[in-house]
C-alpha cells in the first residue's frame, strides 16, 4: 500500500489519479495529437493521460505551459520556478511543489532557498529579490488575488522590469491552474 | 483592436509599456485565448454544457471580485434561464448535479489546498462521467489562471 505524501519535499513523488486516465492504445486521433507535446518534454504520464479526456483544452494548454516556463527572454528560468513554487505552496500542491522546487535546485545549485520556503513559507529568510518574488507569488495565489499597484512598485524597486513582472505573473498564475488540476484530480504517493 | 478576452477585460492599452511587454509574449496570449475558447466555447462540450460553463465562470469571477470578467462570462451565458441564478456566489441548487458542480467550483476556487479525493467521488456520484470531471476541473483551473493574470495586468496598467 503506497503512502500519501502530505508534507512538502523536493523528492518527487508518484502521482496517483482519482480519474481513470485515457488508454493510449484506444486514444482517438485528436487525443494522440494533443499528447504529442508534453509539459517540460517529459514522458506521457498518467497526469497528461487524465487531461487527454479533453484534448481540445490539452492541445492549447501544453504549448502554453512550455512557453510560460521556457520561452526565451524576460524572467530567469529559476525565478519562474520560484513563482511556480509560491503558488504550489499556497495551494498545497505537494506534487507540483516537489517537481518545481527540484527544478529550481537543479538550476541554482542551491538547496537552501527551497528548504527555507518549505519550512517558513512567505516568511522565509531569502535575499531581497527572491523574497519579493515569493511574496508576490503568495499574494497573487490568494483567493481573491491580492496584487495591487503597491506590489508592482515593490518588485520594480528591487530591479524587476515589466517584462519580468509579466513573466512572473504568468508562471505563478499558470500554477494556480496546474495546482487546481494536480491537487484535485489525483494525489502524490510514495511508491517505494 | 484587442481581440483577446483577457487583455480587453483587463483594460490593457493598445500602446505603451504594458502593450510592449505583452508583445514579446503574443504567442502565449494567443494560447491563453485558445484555452479560454476550449474551456468556455469548446467544439465538443461533452456533458458540461456551454451555459453551465459560462455561469460557473461568472461565479468564479464574482468570487474574485472581477466585475469585467464576470460581465464577459455572464454575456457568454446569454439566455441560460434559471441557470443564471447560480452565477451569483452563495446561491445554491436543489438539483443534485448542479449542486455538485457548484460545490466543486467554490471549493477549488476558494480553497484548493483543501481538495480531497471525496470531491471527485462527489462529482461521480452526481452522475458526471470521467471526461466531464476533467472538463469541469479544466474549466475551474483555467478561469482561476485568467483571473490572476487580469488582476496583475490591471495593476500594471495603473502604475505604468
Amino acid at each position: 500500500m503506497s503512502r500519501i505524501i502530505r508534507k512538502f519535499t523536493t523528492r518527487v513523488p508518484k502521482w496517483r489519479p482519482h480519474v481513470v486516465p485515457v488508454d493510449l492504445e484506444t486514444a482517438t486521433e485528436e487525443q494522440r495529437t494533443a499528447l504529442s507535446e508534453t509539459p517540460s518534454n517529459t514522458k506521457i504520464s498518467d497526469y497528461v493521460l487524465v487531461l487527454a479526456h479533453d484534448p481540445e483544452a490539452l492541445s492549447a494548454r501544453t504549448p502554453l505551459f512550455n512557453g510560460i516556463m521556457y520561452d526565451a527572454g524576460g524572467l530567469s528560468r529559476a525565478e519562474r520556478e520560484l513563482g511556480a513554487v509560491a503558488a504550489s505552496f499556497v495551494n498545497r500542491c505537494i506534487y507540483c511543489a516537489a517537481v518545481h522546487a527540484s527544478r529550481y535546485n537543479q538550476i541554482t545549485k542551491d538547496e537552501t532557498v527551497m528548504q527555507k520556503v518549505f519550512l517558513d513559507g512567505e516568511a522565509a529568510d531569502l535575499d531581497a529579490r527572491s523574497k519579493a518574488i515569493l511574496e508576490f507569488g503568495v499574494r497573487l495565489s490568494q483567493c481573491p488575488p491580492q496584487v495591487g499597484q503597491a506590489d508592482i512598485e515593490a518588485l520594480r524597486a528591487l530591479g524587476l522590469d515589466d517584462q519580468e513582472i509579466l513573466d512572473l505573473t504568468l508562471a505563478t498564475a499558470l500554477f494556480g491552474w496546474a495546482n487546481r488540476l494536480m491537487h484535485t484530480l489525483g494525489e502524490p504517493v510514495d511508491d517505494r | 483592436m484587442i481581440s483577446h478576452v483577457l487583455e480587453r477585460t483587463a483594460g490593457v492599452p493598445e500602446t505603451g509599456a504594458l502593450a510592449k511587454v505583452l508583445k514579446l509574449r503574443a504567442r502565449l496570449m494567443d494560447l491563453t485565448q485558445a484555452s479560454h475558447d476550449a474551456a468556455l466555447l469548446p467544439r465538443v462540450p461533452g456533458g458540461l454544457s456551454l451555459p453551465e460553463r459560462a455561469v460557473l465562470a461568472a461565479r468564479m469571477a464574482r468570487i474574485c471580485g472581477d466585475a469585467a470578467l464576470a460581465a464577459h462570462y455572464t454575456e457568454l451565458a446569454g439566455n441560460a434561464g434559471d441557470l443564471l441564478a447560480v452565477a451569483e456566489p452563495g446561491v445554491g441548487s436543489e438539483e443534485r448535479r448542479l449542486a455538485a458542480l457548484l460545490a466543486y467550483t467554490d471549493k477549488v476556487t476558494l480553497r484548493p489546498k483543501d481538495a480531497v479525493p471525496e470531491d471527485i467521488e462527489m462529482l461521480r456520484d452526481a452522475g458526471l462521467a470521467e471526461g466531464d470531471i476533467v472538463r469541469l476541473a479544466g474549466l475551474v483551473a483555467f478561469v482561476n489562471y485568467q483571473l490572476r493574470v487580469a488582476n496583475v495586468l490591471r495593476a500594471m496598467g495603473k502604475s505604468a
